[in-house]
């Protein structure tokens, strides 16, 4: 299966241990949390490794993230199917802490 | 143990868990905290998992008769020829190498006052929080003539199972030119746009093999799930071969003779099938109603924010068994209801803020190779209720390239293939 590998509770964990510690709690945006919940809804496409015409987010860097998330959500990505109809649903804290989420999982 | 001691215990456990200093004494109660998560689908699996996942030291147990689960979502797939009906089933070996354990046993009741849950095996199992994921049943009742033995002659093939393998046995063996009927409920059923994709499914197969057959659809509303996609893709790839038959045009069957192949509408027309297939109405999974969590309506009615059921505190709910509109009863909603419930449940237990209430949905519908639909939504809980993220979600739009259609093919495989290694484990 490629790059598959079991989701990870670590990021969770850090929150866990050291409440309001972590950059994006401070911001007042979704928490650690609050960004594993949403990133559940991702990986029911995302995540299947290379075999999958759907990309696997893991580790994908942040600021690619952050710029086709953003274009999904603005209807500026041409190439779009269903991610246009989706992301207009998220606001760019949820962005940002979704870009920041799957960088991270990859990361380690 | 009181009820205060026993939650304070519980947080303590779940702390200790996560390796925060704590006096050994209340180390030892580490793993105490037990959530029992009752059936294996796509809603209770990754609610086990997750649950294992974000909160490794609470003991999880998931009870599920079966030892292979075979999936409604690309049955219909299946039922065209186009995927072997192995593909379709998912083992718990990946649960089990993940921590949780897994018992073969029906759930047959819920002690909601001493938290205990009796199996079908004669034993009991104690939890502190039960999460109840037990799909759909089959309203017997509720379409005259249809009951269970009825459905071995016309068979529903709204679980998948050997009722799927039966249907697909009659379309085997209908000869050219005949008709397959089917007979679809009102709101609200499992997979919204189930009966319609397979529909095409079945005409894929009929184009193939039977090129002179007819599928006749009788519905008993007039509006569906992407139906203006599914008129176009049916006109374009099957001509005149599907027909569908809403509410306004007499397509509401109220009477079903199994024996005889003929279904009987509202307004007294009979029509005769070659193969008839009756999606009857439904209701939340059996063991709901046994422990006390489902409404008037025969669903279960839940918190947004954490999928605790509106009338039993303790007790989480799921997937299609659940009052979860706007969010279809589909795999998809189940299992990010699924993660949200063991979220809320893993920061209960541990004395954390739950988690900002998140979902959203992908439904994928195959009107024949190369050719995909998609359904989208995004949601939030409002108050103890969902609702639709305004300006998000909807359908394909109309007209749309081959290409675009060939994309959503592709997504809709590669969408099982990972909700499939998410919810049960890769490879399972």
């Amino acid at each position: 299966m490629g790059r598959r590998r079991p989701l990870r509770c670590a990021p969770l964990l850090v929150v866990v241990c050291g409440m309001g510690l972590s950059p994006l709690a401070a911001a007042a945006g979704p928490s650690r949390d609050d960004a594993a919940v949403l990133a559940g809804a991702c990986v029911n496409c995302h995540g299947v490794g290379e075999k999958s015409p759907i990309p696997d987010l893991r580790g994908m860097p942040e600021d690619h993230l952050r710029a086709r998330l953003i274009a999904f959500h603005e209807g500026k990505a041409a190439d779009a199917t269903v991610m246009t109809r989706l992301m207009r649903g998220y606001d760019r804290a949820q962005i940002e802490a979704l870009a920041k989420w799957f960088a991270a999982e990859g990361g380690r | 143990m009181s009820g205060v001691s026993r939650r304070r215990a519980l947080k303590a456990a779940v702390a200790g868990g996560l390796g925060l200093a704590m006096p050994a004494i209340v180390r030892a109660n580490a793993g105490s905290a037990r959530v029992v998560v009752v059936g294996g689908g796509f809603g209770g699996a990754a609610a086990a998992r997750y649950l294992k996942l974000w909160a490794p030291q609470v003991q999880v147990t998931l009870v599920e008769p079966l030892q292979r689960f075979y999936t409604c979502p690309f049955s219909n797939v299946y039922l065209a020829g186009l995927r072997r009906w192995e593909s379709l089933g998912h083992g718990f070996d990946g649960l089990r190498a993940a921590g949780i354990e897994v018992i073969h046993a029906r759930a047959e009741a819920v002690d909601a006052a001493r938290r205990t849950l009796a199996l079908s095996t004669g034993h009991t199992l104690a939890w502190d929080r039960l999460v109840l994921s037990p799909g759909v049943d089959m309203r017997w009742d509720a379409l005259a003539g249809y009951d269970e033995a009825a459905a071995e002659r016309a068979p529903h093939a709204w679980k998948a199972g050997p009722q799927t393998q039966l249907l697909r046995r009659q379309l085997e063996a209908m000869p050219d030119g005949g008709t397959f009927v089917m007979v679809i409920p009102d709101n609200p059923f499992r997979c919204p746009p189930g009966p319609y994709e397979r529909a095409a499914m079945v005409a894929h197969y009929f184009k193939q093999h039977k090129p002179r057959a007819k599928v006749l659809l009788l519905d008993a509303k007039d509006n569906f799930s992407k139906k203006a996609l599914f008129l176009q893709g049916w006109k374009a790839l099957y001509g005149d071969m599907v027909e569908w038959v809403g509410l306004a045009d007499d397509g509401r069957v109220t009477r079903v003779d199994a024996a005889a192949l003929e279904v009987h509408t509202a307004f007294g027309q009979v029509h005769k099938a070659d193969v008839l297939n009756v999606i009857p109405p439904q209701k939340a999974g059996w063991i709901a109603e046994r422990a006390g969590v489902v409404d008037a309506s025969g669903w279960v009615p839940v918190k947004a924010e954490s999928f605790e059921t509106a009338r039993v505190a303790g007790i989480h709910a799921l997937g299609d068994a659940t009052i979860a509109a706007p969010m279809p009863k589909s795999a998809f909603a189940a299992n990010v209801q699924a993660k949200m419930a063991a979220a809320a449940i893993a920061a209960e237990l541990s004395g954390r803020p739950l988690p900002a209430a998140a979902f959203a949905n992908t439904c994928y519908s195959l009107l024949a190779p190369g050719y995909g639909i998609s359904v989208a939504g995004v949601y939030r809980a409002e108050q103890g209720r969902l609702v639709e993220v305004a300006g998000a979600g909807g359908v394909s739009p109309l007209d749309a390239s081959p290409a675009f259609r060939a994309a959503e093919a592709a997504y809709g495989d590669a969408w099982y293939a990972a909700i499939s290694a998410d919810t049960w484990g890769a490879g399972a």
